[in-house]
């Protein structure tokens, strides 16, 4: 796929980088491992008021992403989520190629690298040895329902994912148990009260304690070591595991893009918030300058002077025309008013 | 004022205190590297500590939101936990934490 600008990450500075580039002419892809946009604010604190958004005395996270996307909608982007922006390259025309884990390909002379904390990804049980378990018997997460058909799964967590997989797998594996730290589940009512009912009537277990082991030949488990709070351990059998701990954010494929890293950060020039690396910018929670504040009002800033650099890779031949939003009519034709 | 905290190595620093900071920040200024990647928002559980019992008494009980989100840390404990939410006072002074797993 070919276009103006590829945006890795659909946090706020990824989603503003959308309105700042369009009003110049500038069409943007947008890849987020996440299945909906928003980043932090919508994976970390989706009902937490925010309130040092200029001009916006308080709003949610999730009501913030809401805007940015109402605010981005002219300019159409095109959103690819549930994928890892996985390698960068560079073409042969001397633009740039990021290929992502489903296989997707696209090509730009523009990308702009807005991945905040790094890419969101499941937590994993910090055991050991079971690497070699993961994708064909310890999951976090479930692509296809078919994987635990007539399976004795064991689910792991108190949170709603856990809830709701160990609802919906009920017909499809052989047997669920479920495990938590303790009798008490952070989850919609409903679906507690679901999990319950199907406890009371003996079609699921539920037990009390955590997992310190996982037992197995090769690729396959065949137990995992249980320990309740007070009481001895013990071993359940089962074939699949499934884990669900929340979300971590990790650095992830970016660190290996060929863009120079300090830290963990991406050190950029703050006239441009481009990198090392001619039309590769880095805006938002992953970079860094002298005096960097990891704040929302510091991306939007970045995505600003980026976009006017961005520019001249995109339309080389044309000229950058500052304009107001106010009164150019230019700009109120692309936004449609 | 102080805390002692004692890293996965087994290692002890004595650290610095500012009454009203959380001890994930105290930890933190203190230049140990605790990940705490919500910032403190009790919204990731990567300040995981286990509390000496001595001190579990003097400290606030954690509330629904801070036992919610230790559902999703490892090897929680009856003393476990989450740095963030525990604010120092002249009374915590000498207070002994463990990092524990995931807040590093
Ligand atoms: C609890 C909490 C409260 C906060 N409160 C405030 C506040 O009041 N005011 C304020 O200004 N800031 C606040 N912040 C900070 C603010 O949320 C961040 O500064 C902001 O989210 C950074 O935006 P970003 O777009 O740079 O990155 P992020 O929001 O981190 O988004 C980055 C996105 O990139 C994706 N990604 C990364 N790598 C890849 C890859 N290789 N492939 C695909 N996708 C990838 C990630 O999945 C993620 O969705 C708060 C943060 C937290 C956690
Ligand atoms: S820093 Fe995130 S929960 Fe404490």
């Amino acid at each position: 796929m070919k276009t103006d600008v590829i945006i890795i990450g659909a946090g706020p500075a990824g989603l503003f980088s959308v309105f700042e580039l369009g009003l110049y002419d500038m069409k943007c892809h947008v890849i987020d491992i996440l299945d909906r946009p928003g980043g932090q604010c919508a994976e970390l604190y989706p009902e937490k008021p925010i309130y040092d958004i200029p001009a916006v005395v308080s709003c949610t996270g999730a009501e913030l992403i809401e805007r940015l996307l109402e605010q981005g909608k002219p300019f159409s982007p095109s959103f690819h989520l549930g994928q890892m922006a996985q390698s960068l390259e560079r073409t042969e025309n001397g633009h740039w190629r990021i290929t992502t884990d489903v296989g997707n390909v696209f090509e730009a002379p523009v990308v702009v690298i807005a991945a905040g904390g790094g890419s969101f990804v499941p937590k994993k049980l910090p055991l050991k040895d079971i690497e070699r378990f993961e994708g064909s018997s310890l999951f976090y997460a479930v692509r296809k329902m078919e994987d635990f058909k007539g399976k004795k799964l064991v689910i792991a967590g108190g949170g709603d994912s856990a809830l709701d997989w160990a609802i919906n797998l009920q017909n499809i594996a052989s047997h669920i148990t479920l495990i938590h730290r303790r009798d008490e589940f952070r989850a919609a009512p409903d679906s507690v009260g679901k999990m319950r009912a199907l406890v009371d009537e003996g079609k699921m277990d539920l037990k009390i304690g955590a997992i310190t082991e996982i037992k197995g030949q090769d690729r396959q488990i065949e137990a995992v070591t249980i320990k309740p709070q007070t009481e001895d351990s013990y071993d359940l059998p089962c074939d699949h595991v499934l884990a669900f701990y929340g979300l971590t954010m990790k650095l992830g494929p970016v660190a290996d893009f060929g863009v120079k890293f300090e830290n963990g950060l991406i050190p950029v020039d703050t006239a441009t918030f481009e990198t090392d690396l001619a039309g590769v910018f880095a805006i938002g929670d992953i970079n860094i300058y002298p005096g960097k504040m990891k704040l929302i009002l510091s991306g939007f800033h970045e995505a600003a002077l980026m976009a006017k650099k961005a520019f001249t890779y995109v339309h080389p031949d044309k000229r950058y025309r500052f304009q107001y939003t106010t009164s150019s009519s230019n700009l109120h034709d692309k936004l449609g008013n | 004022m102080k805390i002692y905290c004692t890293d996965m190595d087994g290692q002890t620093q004595e650290l610095e205190a500012t009454e009203e900071w959380s001890v994930m920040e105290i930890i933190r200024e203190g230049g140990i590297n605790m990940l705490a990647q919500c910032g403190g928002s009790c919204a990731c559980a990567t300040c995981h500590v286990y509390v000496d019992p001595a001190w579990k008494d003097k400290i606030p009980a954690p509330s629904e939101e801070e036992l919610g989100m230790l559902d999703g840390a490892f090897e929680v404990t009856e003393d476990s936990r989450l740095a963030c939410q525990i604010f120092f006072t002249k009374e915590l002074d000498g207070l002994k934490v463990t990092l524990a797993a995931g807040s590093i």
